[in-house]
């Protein structure tokens, strides 16, 4: 085979393994719509537009889950994180500092969490399911202390209330700003993991550490990279929170990282790194959101939705453990 | 007296390659027997028909005169065929008690029984004259030469009717390998047949009772200890044929380009001292252990150096990163392509151009058409056999891995490429071709290192040898004044033999 059909047969491959989230999340969508009642309202513009807006937290989170589950690593601190970033936006909302100023700073805090868990992970090689499961306590309590265990609510009128608010409720169209947004990074992301050097040491990290060592990649100074990046998704994830609720609230998100990471798998990663792809991340994040969505039209009770998403996350793996099951043979 | 144990004509191939192609002694009640023979000669094989994690495809195994085809470790356990590894199986966090009886628990409905247990564990430890080890603590507080006792303590457990030792001495002190001995001795007065295995002649000569010898899966000879010397013994060993052919493409040598000197790492190596010149073979032989990968990692920047000093292209450039040292041009193969040579998930493609993505960018983007032809055009180059540059490396076979791991250094363009045992574990062909691509490389006027433990590839293939032996490197020698038995009795440091 030449190099160029070969390149396409692999392209052919790689759209199969994206293909199969896809495929999963037209499954959902397929088997909800089985139901007489659910189906004329499921498929409207309106409610597209409260299955996206509910996605664009997880997805943004997951972006940067992606980058850390494909480099092999994991973090348990973004729900803290998230709450963190959203009380400390409102807090300086409140205090009168400018929009510009607190998105800035809203989105640095993640970045500085993500930094302080790459370099516990990257200087003192510790797992990091360890440091980020610390990081999760120490900067939810945090987020208590800093707004004296309150929700703390935005001031009227803000302009970053509008980034997720949800206009004309029946059409589709306009989608508030954060859903662009999370478009937008999505593509950007897709493009530095794929094609760009970071990104592939990045993979090469994931697969096999010591072969990253061996080929002369900074692995220590890579990983704080990587953990500060993903950080900063974290940190707008709960500017995106902040504006949905229009308060910080220091309580909020408890748990989100384990949907995050389910998302991830659900987007056919590997949780020992290597594998992973960006557009997998986000259709997982859609099916999350979609289980929900459907889920809430069936009636059905919050303990259902649970069982459901947990035998979903454990099919996606299942899946996942067959396909590279061929492969390791 | 009827033998013990007794292998008659076991053969066993794995796919195309035949590990054992002949192997037949016997041993006695109470008799220490050494196995003998180079790297690769199929000792290892030989031992893991005997524990039960191979089956012979023929041949018979008798045990007590009885037919015995150990079917898992466990069941040849059971049998009373215990086996002692180099690397030790102890669990570090259990007591020592514990790991003494790990498996043969005595319990009542699943209840240990703790009282009969450390009896148990006391009177193992006491066979072997070694009852001052606490039975209290964790195996990992206590000295390698201890857990090596209680390592046997725990064979003994299964009342053994034989033990098999492999290269037991290996991490030992003089003193402790004295106390080994001492274990050993009465092993044998209890009636245990040891097959003992080890590198080092000299301590073969002092334990046991009788050897045999392996060459190429096959068993060459069996003699009694006292009655051979240990220069018969290393010509039985060496006696074979070059069966291969080395290319010998001329190469000129030229400059220096990698120079080590009194390099000495953390634990290993201690001195090693060469100076590698462009064009170039420069081989590295020596046992397991000896400290020739250690060499390589340590110039390479992947582990620490304690002292010495690495000069490339005479420039003082000892603490480097690995990332450093491929900006030099300098490349390594890693001795272990899958844990750390390859990532076996990712695409030829990827494994291929890791450490130079340079040339296939534009903008600072990773061109995929650009990745994809040069990887192609590598494995054209190379022979290898895959579907394309975008089948996952893990799927290939052993041969075709180790052409990828070769060939990043190729597409790094590196001068100065550092070979950890570049043809360990693959087929013969491919093994050819890998031959023929050193050569080639070196007529370019490349710089190789060659860490080996294959004699004959050595010998056929470098400009020049030393001999690394407990971490010290020997004089660096061309390679004609080297003969196969003078490099095997300086890698188990009989200095006096090479002279002949």
């Amino acid at each position: 085979m030449n190099p160029t059909k070969s390149l396409l047969f692999s392209r052919l491959l790689r759209a199969i393994n994206v293909v199969g989230p896809f495929f999963g999340l037209l499954l959902v969508l397929g088997l909800f719509s089985l139901s007489a009642e659910v189906r004329p309202y499921l498929f409207t513009g309106g409610n597209f537009k409260i299955i996206l807006i509910q996605t664009v937290i997880v997805a943004i989170g997951a972006l940067g889950m992606t980058i850390i589950i494909v480099s092999g690593g994991i973090d348990l601190s973004v729900g803290s994180a998230v709450a963190m970033s959203s009380v400390l936006g409102a807090t300086l909302l409140v205090e009168g500092y400018s929009t510009t100023v607190t998105i800035l700073f809203t989105v640095l805090a993640g970045g500085l969490i993500g930094l302080l868990n790459g370099l516990m992970i990257a200087g003192f090689r510790m797992m990091p399911f360890i440091v980020t499961l610390g990081t999760m306590g120490i900067v939810r309590g945090g987020a208590k202390w800093l707004s004296g265990n309150q929700t703390v609510n935005n001031p009227p009128g803000t302009p970053l209330n509008g980034i997720m608010a949800r206009l004309r409720p029946t059409e589709l169209f306009p989608l508030p700003l954060g859903v662009w947004i999370a478009l937008a990074l999505a593509i950007i992301l897709a493009v530095v993991m794929r094609r760009t050097v970071f990104g592939r040491h990045v993979f090469a990290i994931g697969s096999n550490e010591a072969t990253a060592r061996l080929c002369g990649i900074r692995v220590p100074m890579q990983k704080v990279l990587i953990y500060t990046l993903a950080g900063l998704f974290f940190g707008l994830a709960g500017l995106m929170q902040l504006s949905r609720l229009t308060q910080g609230d220091p309580t909020v998100a408890v748990g989100l990282e384990l949907d995050i990471i389910a998302a991830v798998v659900i987007g056919g990663a590997s949780l020992s790194g290597g594998t992973g792809s960006v557009l997998g991340s986000m259709i997982g994040a859609l099916i999350m959101a979609v289980l929900r969505n459907g889920s809430n039209q069936m009636g059905w009770q919050n303990f259902t939705q649970e069982i459901i998403i947990g035998i979903v996350i454990i099919m996606a793996v299942g899946l996942d453990m067959l396909r590279q099951g061929r492969t390791k043979r | 007296m009827n033998p013990r144990l007794r292998i008659i004509n076991v053969r066993k191939s794995f796919g195309a390659t035949c590990a054992l192609k002949n192997v037949s002694f016997e041993v006695a009640p109470g008799e220490v027997h050494a196995l003998i023979g180079e790297n690769g000669a199929g000792k290892s094989t030989l031992m893991k028909i005997l524990s039960g994690a191979h089956l012979p495809d023929s041949g018979q195994i008798e045990l007590n005169g009885q037919a015995f085809i150990p079917l898992n470790p466990l069941h040849a356990k059971r049998s009373g065929v215990a086996m002692i590894y180099q690397e030790l199986m102890l669990a570090p966090h259990l007591s020592v008690e514990e790991n003494i009886l790990l498996g043969e628990e005595p319990a009542t409905l699943g209840w240990v029984n703790r009282v009969r247990r450390r009896d148990l564990a006391w009177q193992a430890l006491a066979e072997l004259q070694h009852e001052t080890i606490p039975l209290d603590v964790p195996v990992n507080t206590l000295t390698i030469a201890e857990q090596q006792i209680v390592e046997i303590a725990r064979s003994l457990i299964g009342e053994p009717k034989v033990l098999i030792m492999d290269e037991p001495t290996s991490s030992l002190t003089k003193v402790d390998t004295e106390n080994l001995f001492g274990v050993i001795d009465r092993l044998r007065r209890r009636g245990v047949s040891v097959i003992y295995i080890s590198h080092f002649l000299e301590e073969c000569q002092r334990i046991a009772d009788r050897f045999t010898v392996l060459r190429d899966g096959e068993s060459v000879a069996t003699g009694s200890m006292a009655a051979t010397n240990l220069h018969e013994i290393i010509t039985l060993m060496v006696g074979r044929e070059l069966s291969e052919i080395y290319p010998r493409t001329p190469h000129k040598i030229g400059e220096a380009v990698l120079e080590l000197r009194e390099l000495a790492g953390q634990t290993k190596p201690q001195a090693v001292n060469l100076k590698l010149r462009a064009g170039e073979i420069l081989g590295i032989a020596g046992l397991v252990g000896a400290g020739r990968t250690e060499t390589l990692r340590g110039s390479f920047g992947l582990d620490r150096l304690k002292s010495g000093a690495v000069l490339v292209r005479s420039v003082e450039a000892t603490n480097a990163t690995p990332s450093a040292r491929w900006r030099g041009g300098i490349g390594i193969l890693s001795e272990d392509r899958k844990e750390e040579g390859l990532m076996l998930n990712r695409s030829i493609a990827d494994n291929l151009t890791l450490t130079r993505y340079g040339p296939l960018t534009r903008w600072g983007f990773i061109q995929r058409s650009r990745q994809w032809h040069a990887a192609q055009d590598w494995m054209t180059l190379l022979e290898v056999r895959a579907q394309g540059p975008g089948q996952t490396v893990g799927e290939l076979s052993g041969g075709n891995q180790q052409k990828i791991a070769m060939g990043r250094l190729l597409h790094h363009e590196a001068t100065v490429l550092l070979l950890d045992e570049p043809t360990r574990g693959i087929d013969v062909g491919s093994k050819a071709q890998i031959y023929r691509l050193i050569g080639q490389l070196a007529s370019q006027g490349k710089a190789i290192l060659f860490v080996s433990s294959y004699l004959p590839e050595l010998m056929g293939m470098c400009d020049s040898i030393g001999v690394m032996c407990r971490g010290v490197l020997s004089e660096v020698r061309p390679v004609e004044e080297w003969t196969e038995s003078g490099i095997i009795a300086a890698a188990i440091g009989q200095s006096s033999s090479t002279s002949s």
